[in-house]
């Protein structure tokens, strides 16, 4: 295999590429849904094989890279760590699982649909290996632009509006982090070939100075807030998430919001140490408000979508919280919660499509007595919503206990203040699951059936992995290891 | 004896495959083969555990490693069981009285349907497995693990019949409330993780020099806010009577061997870090009596069979943190012990009656019920004897041991004590006779449908009463028999760290026989006082005035907190959602919007279409730049 | 004679041809006074051509001499050209709304 000069980060990149494009020229709806899905399993088979060979570091092209523009000095540099092995790897599990749990919606241009997600997926699994500035944010809106169409074209009834208000979001901080990588870019010391390197290496070397770091460090923060996203760059995602299809809520919860996250790991702390440790406490004060601020607004949503998309800033705040703590037990608790954190929420969002699929409703207040009719999908419900609420032996305890922990080294005020998120995380899950599963049955609910057995199998999965990585976390923590400690070599 | 404790994770293994099997087969299992599986691994743990036990005696203490929980950076946590003589007794007390609520349940829940029936099964042994994780954790961390396992297994039980939204409510509140708790629990580890790097119990009192006394009283208080929350003390202790809406065996599970004797536990555990904290001990004392004459109080004046129960157990454990206060580990550890024999021994009898009164809680629609159940009764007046420390029943060794200490420490808060003592002795009885004696209050339906229970249900009762009876006979006092207190002996490995460091106060056996005798007369005294009083009890429709409504009505301490806390969150969250949100930031980004697209209109304007204007325009361009050329 | 008579006559023309273009409604009109401007630039090359043929002769700067007029012939065969198209469209105009009034186009569509 070594020969054969095949590289599992190029692999996870052109082959969704390629099965994306293919799926435009598909008519045939059936054929491009089994398509999508049939090459989802490959690129998962590519990702379990390259943490098979995480040893291995020709295979994961930690030494090479193609020429692009040689004399800008921007380069095809891709390369997986640890943390890029278990962003991919969350990138290559949730896109199978999406594409079975949504395999009964159908949609118009479903080719169109379909190669659209994969373009994302390609887009996401390049923003995990890229290490070069350029090409990293090439990928960035790689990913981002298919979405703005699957939201525009499948979404929901104020679908126009959320996408405009999303793209105006995503596109600002996008454009200011662009400005910052090209004066970044032209602080970067010549190489052999160029005057100026977009390498990452080159980035980590640039010759700035603190006042430059601190402006450049909004620059790209503000980009990578917004894609978390943390408060107050939040307001786009509740509506999106409301408004574009299941499958793409999905992928823009599930994964999309770890881009900010890894970005942050991988650019921002290295390359601006000085604004790092400057603003640090200003990010993590924002952080805690953020996780207050949205859990209280989750306690007061009608509409799950929405009641998602607020714990989701909450829990997210945490992770960008604990972030900037620079302390190995957070970080390591962020890679831990990042992976957590896309397989809970999934399943939180098949879970409300399921019911949606159902009885046409996301009204909290106009749903009840689930549990009577569906009790397997009440059973997942109940066990990925505690996985929510970090209830311990599920996944997301391990993480947010790290995260907690070096908080509460950071500042005891500010980690005191945002386990009050904890007790609210409980008030509305509770709320949530006693007002739409328990009491009597409503005239829309009366007639639900209880999951199929393709939903129950993925639903079981989920649950599996949540359990599993609650008890035995250690692979995972493991894993991301070295990049934590690479992160954080600058500030030690 | 090694062998045995190569065994110890199956204990609570055993019921983690209970509940998988029940869980996962509920839909194929029969109601015998669920009931068997449930009470079976029970009873498997329980054999173990008693081989453990006798193991432990022999001086076995060791802390088992299976693998890593979580290990970053300096964080090192282990997936340790820790086996010594508290926790192997605690072993004891759950997996034992646990087998029994279990053997009582299969006949108490029997009118469920199948599924039912074995998800409750499956629940109640999660809730034992959830305990047996707490009391055998090495590390807080596996502590907090059980420790937020039984308020979820609580929150699913007390909900069972999910059907009704008061049960659900009560379900929340009491998740809700012990996450209060757990919160203060979590920073208390953090704090520990902190300072002394490690969560492991043994490392933590080995490292305790590290520690200064702030960190100590700051930790140990933030464990208490934890114990609070699980054991149902001032303020977080709402939750328990409302408990009362799962079944009944459920809250005797919960009363009596499992979740409230966590909160104990933790302390007894951690003690050698609350001797070193005067200022937390005083704080957990005062908060214990507290609690304790305050639920006695509410339990006064209350109707309903098992809420009367409930508040008396917040009340008992009142007294056990009491104890924890003034440095009487043994003593608290104790009670606990007894209390859960008679506990679940009142609550089993309470769900005996009710379930031959088909389903009546209120005992003012009973009365004379001791003609009709005649081993009920009797063991149900067992049980109140020991609850009210009449001598020679457990409640009263354990109990006469806190109030020992208490009256050593200061005499003042003994004499609350015994006054919360007397009350229980009242309520207890008030409970007993409105209940047994008398005569029959209810409709002639309920009347004709009385009978005794079948087996499952008065075996388990049997055996509690002889626990009752006989359990506080391993901790005879000095005072009556020189030798007498096994229990502490066998306890004095655990606590001989803090026992090094705290101040005796040495008691003459005639200041404590005085003690004695003053606490059971005056507790003999109000319980013959109410057992005069409510044999004759007559039910009359005339409300309640002045102090004793504010009792039945629980001191309003739920709508205080309802007003206080609740009202002014919701409040803010409404104002958050509405204003701050779509007015504040949404307006801020729509504005931005509104702003360019505004913007954009007006510069419409000038594209006309007509060619004059553009031309016009060009030529006062042209002639502006004229003019910055030649003259700027 | 000065070269201030002949900038003076090349301004005079400009501005007519302004004023001509911002004031009439009538395209042809305005054709024309484009037409004036264009060859008030033309009378300033050839004037200024020749007064600085006059001073570069002798020196070695052949080009100078004949690059001015060079120049006006440039401009008067891209404006006949011009005038041929902009005749065309002015035809069309009229054929279309029956007038040569500017204002009466004053929109894209329709």
């Amino acid at each position: 295999m070594q020969n054969l000069g095949i590289r599992f980060p190029d692999l996870l990149i052109w082959f969704p590429l390629i099965a994306g494009l293919a799926c435009f020229i598909m008519r045939d709806e059936k054929k491009s849904r089994a398509w999508a899905l049939f090459s989802s399993f490959i690129t998962l088979g590519i990702s379990v094989a390259s943490w098979l060979n995480a040893g291995n570091p020709e295979l994961n092209g930690l030494t090479f890279s193609y020429e692009w523009l040689k004399y800008s000095g921007v380069n095809f540099a891709v390369s997986l760590d640890g943390m890029g092995r278990l962003l991919t790897g969350l990138t290559a599990i949730a896109f199978p699982v999406i594409f079975i749990s949504t395999y009964r919606n159908s949609y118009k241009n479903a080719s169109v649909f379909f190669g659209l997600m994969l373009l994302a997926q390609s887009g996401l699994m390049g923003v995990f290996c890229a290490t070069d500035a350029l090409l990293f944010y090439f990928f960035w809106e790689l990913a981002l632009i298919p979405v703005y169409f699957l939201c525009s074209r499948w979404g929901g009834e104020k679908r126009i509006q959320a996408t405009f208000k999303f793209f105006i979001y995503t596109f600002t901080g996008s454009l200011l982090m662009l400005v910052g990588i090209i004066y970044v870019y032209l602080h970067t010391v010549p190489t052999a070939f160029s005057e100026h390197s977009f390498s990452m290496r080159a980035f980590h070397a640039a010759l700035l100075s603190p006042t430059e770091q601190n402006w450049l460090f909004w620059l790209f923060f503000i980009a990578f807030a917004i894609k978390m996203p943390v408060f107050p760059f939040h307001t786009w995602q509740p509506d999106t998430y409301e408004q574009a299809p299941a499958a793409t809520t999905m992928v823009l919860s599930g994964i999309m919001v770890k881009m900010g996250l890894f970005a942050v790991i991988r650019w921002l702390l290295p390359v601006f140490p000085l604004a790092v440790v400057h603003f640090d406490k200003a990010v993590i004060i924002l952080s805690v408000i953020g996780m207050i601020y949205a859990s209280l607004l989750a306690m007061k949503q009608d509409d799950l979508k929405r009641l998602v998309a607020y714990s989701s800033i909450a829990h997210i705040g945490l992770m960008s919280a604990a972030i900037f703590t620079l302390k190995e037990v957070g970080m390591q608790g962020v890679m831990f919660q990042m992976f957590s954190h896309g397989i809970n929420i999934i399943g939180m969002w098949i879970i409300i499509e399921l019911l949606e699929r159902q009885t046409g409703i996301r009204k909290i207040s106009e749903l009840g007595g689930v549990a009577h009719k569906a009790p397997v999908l009440t059973i997942m419900l109940v066990v990925i919503a505690l996985a929510n609420i970090a209830l311990p032996l599920t996944n997301a305890f391990v993480g947010e206990f790290m995260m907690f922990s070096s908080l509460f080294s950071y500042n005891v005020w500010i980690a005191t203040i945002a386990g009050i998120s904890i007790i609210l995380a409980a008030v509305y899950t509770l709320n949530m699951v006693q007002k739409v599963f328990y009491g009597e049955t409503v005239p829309v609910t009366a007639l639900i059936r209880d999951i199929a057995w393709h939903e129950k199998f993925i639903l079981a999965v989920l649950v599996l992995i949540i359990f599993v990585l609650g008890v035995f976390p250690k692979p995972v923590i493991d894993l991301t290891l070295e990049s934590v400690k690479a992160a954080l070599t600058r500030f030690s | 004896m090694n062998n045995v404790l190569q065994l110890v994770w199956l204990i609570p293994v055993l019921p983690l495959l209970g509940f998988l099997i029940n869980g996962l087969g509920r839909k194929h299992l029969s109601k015998g083969l669920s009931g068997l599986i449930g009470s079976g691994t029970v009873l498997g743990s329980l054999v173990i555990s008693i081989l453990v036990f006798l193991s432990v005696k022999n001086g076995n203490t060791p802390v088992i490693h299976y693998f890593d929980f979580i290990n970053a950076g300096s964080l090192k946590i282990g997936f340790d069981f820790q086996v010594d003589q508290l926790s192997s007794l605690f072993l004891l007390i759950i997996t034992g009285v646990g087998f029994l609520i279990h053997v009582y349940s299969t006949s108490y829940m029997h009118e469920e349907e199948p599924k039912d029936f074995a998800k409750y099964f499956a629940y109640l042994n999660l809730f034992v497995f959830s305990m047996l994780l707490l009391v055998m954790g090495a590390n807080y961390v596996i502590m907090f693990i059980g420790w937020e396992g039984v308020g979820l297994c609580s929150y699913l039980l007390i909900g069972f019949w999910f059907r009704n939204n008061n049960y659900n409510n009560a379900a929340k509140k009491a998740f809700v409330m012990n996450r209060i708790g757990d919160l203060g629990f979590l920073l208390a580890v953090f704090w520990l993780i902190n300072k002394t790097g490690t969560t492991d119990f043994q490392g933590v009192f080995a490292g305790i020099s590290k520690l200064t006394t702030t960190d100590i009283t700051g930790i140990t208080l933030l464990l208490f806010v934890g114990a609070t929350g699980k054991s149902a003390q001032i303020p977080l202790y709402t939750w328990l009577p409302d408990a009362m809406a799962g079944p009944t065996p459920v809250s005797a599970l919960i009363h009596a061997a499992t979740m409230v004797t966590a909160g104990i536990y933790m302390i007894a555990r951690s003690n050698i870090l609350y001797s070193m904290a005067p200022v937390t001990q005083a704080v957990v004392a005062i908060v214990g009596l507290s609690t304790a004459i305050l639920a006695a109080t509410i339990a006064l004046r209350q109707n309903d069979i098992k809420k009367v129960l409930a508040y008396s157990t917040v009340s008992q454990l009142g007294y056990m943190f009491l104890g924890l206060g003034v440095g009487a580990y043994t003593g608290a550890v104790f009670h606990v012990m007894t209390h859960a024999f008679f506990k679940a021994l009142l609550f089993l009898g309470a769900g005996s009656v009710i379930h031959a009164m088909s389903g009546e809680q209120d005992m003012r629609n009973m009365g004379g019920l001791k003609k009709y159940m005649g081993i009920t009764h009797l063991t149900f007046l067992l049980g109140c004897l020991a609850i009210a420390g009449m001598p020679p029943f457990a409640g009263f060794f354990s109990k006469d041991e806190i109030l020992a200490a208490v009256y050593a420490k200061n005499p003042v808060l003994w004499g609350i004590g015994v006054a919360g003592a007397m009350m229980t002795a009242f309520y207890m009885f008030r409970l007993y006779a409105m209940t047994f004696l008398g005569k029959f209050r209810g409709t002639h339906e309920q009347e004709h449908h009385l009978h005794e229970s079948p087996m499952a249900i008065t075996i388990p009762l049997m055996v509690l009463t002889l626990l009752s009876v006989v359990g506080g006979w391993v901790g005879i006092p000095e005072a009556l028999m020189k030798g007498g207190h096994h229990f502490a002996e066998f306890l004095a490995p655990v606590f001989a760290q803090s026992d090094a460091i705290t101040v005796k106060h040495t008691m003459t056996h005639s200041t404590e026989y005085m003690l004695m005798i003053v606490s059971v007369s005056l507790a003999l005294v109000t319980l013959v006082y109410a057992w005069m009083k409510f044999s004759k009890y007559e039910k009359t429709d005339k409300e309640e005035t002045g102090i004793g409504k504010v009792l039945e009505n629980k001191w309003y301490v739920d709508e205080l907190y309802q007003t206080m806390i609740t009202r002014p969150i919701q409040f803010m969250s409404k104002y958050f959602n509405e204003v701050l949100e779509r007015k504040g930031i949404d307006g801020f980004v729509n504005g931005v919007g509104k702003a360019v697209n505004y913007g954009s209109r007006q510069v419409r304007l000038l594209q006309s279409g007509q060619v004059g204007a553009y031309v016009l325009l060009m030529v006062l361009g042209i002639l502006v730049l004229f003019i910055i050329q030649l003259f700027l | 004679m000065e070269i201030k008579y002949y900038i003076g006559l090349a301004v005079a023309l400009f501005c007519i041809g302004v004023a001509g273009v911002l004031t009439r409604r009538n395209a042809i009109i305005i054709f024309m006074c484009i037409e004036l401007m264009l060859n008030a630039v033309n009378v300033l090359l050839v004037a200024f051509s020749k007064m600085h043929a006059l001073s570069a002769l002798g020196k070695a700067m052949p080009s100078v001499v004949s690059d001015g007029q060079l120049f006006v012939f440039f401009i008067m065969v891209v404006a006949a050209a011009e005038v041929s198209v902009g005749l065309a469209i002015i035809v069309m105009m009229y054929r279309n709304v029956h007038a040569v009034d500017v204002n009466f186009l004053n929109r894209l569509k329709n």
